[in-house]
């Protein structure tokens, strides 16, 4: 499959451990933005992709790539790469799981996700309280890669994980 | 291909992202409520974000090491190649709103295209990029048939954003010898074939919203020639301040 990520398994667990800078309940690995991970000797070569375009978390995950593999004796190399474009379905359910328990709604399929932006039928689950009885407030939130629902059940608004596929 | 007919055609598609990003950056801050305010500001910031990628592309492909920095900031008003639309003022949240529609149709459309570059720089970008201009077009969209559609007022402000704007819509469409020669090289994406979609789709768009076209057929140009409107100098003047004072730093 094109998707397929190589990550090596001696790298895995050390960017396994690595967290999101803006969602720290997701391991980059989760995310999806890390796109492989190849090992010559003691020379570490990863790719990561950015989520949006202007994701300004970008340099600093590229950092603490830099940081977590120098820590552990490699010599990292990390290189940003625009294709494949990344999409929601790179994340993991582990990640998916992760980013509800800390209160985000996580993306849904990609047909779901149009219907819910466009108003049309409610199926986002609020993470708060589980209801479906929630509505679209701005198809931006506090990042770009998130919109905002309110519930009107428990009334809190809270972020949804938009599809991008 | 000559890198330099390549160059300045990306040069006609970055400057759009640059001088649109830079606009709705300005609303930071001052958006008519907290949702917009933080829509427009993403939207600024996906803008910005494809603009580094064209031009992290542009400086690799410079023979005198040139870096993103010195393209986005370090260039003379004549030398950026975007059109006269997206270099408009916020004027009122009808003008933000129309002016991005405007261009988010457009935008949409050229990245359709450029998906199948055969510049596998561009195709990449295209890719990455038409999965945000997306959600910006859906947003612009929908805020257009709301004010056009809503009250005495938003209708009537809608109606003269866009008897204004709309003369600067045709340039959207202009290619110079160069830009001709790079999509002949199946490089760069033909937009004099995305007129007829462009004014197709804005018609239904106006009709839903209950707004009229304008009969207006005078349609003003020469933003891609480095020829800008008085408004040019000022964004200019604040984007590059810092750079011309602090040569060198990094954004």
């Amino acid at each position: 499959m094109e998707h397929q990520v190589d990550i090596h398994p001696k790298l895995y667990p050390i960017l396994k451990a690595i967290p999101d800078p803006e969602i720290p309940v997701l391991s980059i690995i989760d995310l999806g933005v890390v796109r492989g991970a190849k090992l010559d000797g003691k020379h570490a070569f990863i790719e990561i992709t950015p989520t949006y375009s202007g994701c300004p978390a970008m340099d600093m995950i590229g950092d603490e790539i830099k940081t977590a593999l120098t820590k552990h004796n490699y010599i990292p190399d990390v290189d940003l790469i625009l294709y494949p474009a990344w999409t929601t379905d790179w994340m993991t359910d582990e990640g998916k799981t992760a980013l509800r328990k800390y209160g985000i709604a996580p993306p849904t399929d990609a047909i779901t996700d149009k219907k819910a932006l466009l108003g049309e039928e409610r199926v986002i689950e609020c993470p708060h309280c589980g209801s479906t009885n929630t509505k679209l407030v701005s198809q931006f939130a506090s990042t770009a890669c998130k919109a905002m629902f309110k519930c009107d059940d428990c009334l809190e608004t809270f972020d949804y994980f938009k599809c991008l596929i | 291909m000559k890198t330099s007919n390549l160059t300045h055609y990306i040069y006609g598609i970055a400057d759009n992202a640059l001088i649109l990003g830079q606009r709705l950056g300005e609303l930071c801050g001052h958006g008519p409520n907290l949702e917009t305010d933080i829509a427009l500001t993403n939207m600024a910031l996906d803008l910005l974000g494809q603009t580094r990628s064209y031009y992290q592309y542009i400086a690799k492909l410079s023979t005198d090491n040139l870096t993103e920095d010195d393209v986005a900031f370090l260039r003379k008003e004549n030398e950026y190649r975007n059109v006269l639309l997206v270099e408009q003022p916020n004027t009122d949240f009808a003008y933000v709103i129309t002016r991005q529609y405007f261009f988010d149709v457009f935008h949409f459309l050229l990245l359709e295209q450029l998906q199948k570059s055969t510049d596998v720089n561009l195709m990449a970008i295209a890719k990455k990029s038409i999965k945000e201009v997306g959600y910006h077009k859906r947003f612009s969209g929908d805020w257009l048939i709301r004010l056009g559609d809503g009250t005495e007022v938003s209708h009537q402000k809608a109606q003269q954003a866009i008897d204004d704007l709309w003369m600067y819509t045709n340039e959207l469409f202009d290619l110079s010898t160069q830009d001709k020669t790079v999509i002949d090289a199946g490089y760069g994406a033909n937009s004099k074939d995305l007129k007829e979609k462009y004014y197709a789709e804005l018609t239904q768009t106006l009709t839903k919203a209950t707004l009229q076209i304008p009969e207006n057929k005078y349609f003003q140009d020469g933003g891609k020639n480095g020829v800008h409107t008085e408004h040019m100098g000022y964004i200019l003047a604040d984007m590059q301040y810092m750079q011309r004072t602090y040569p060198n730093m990094k954004w």
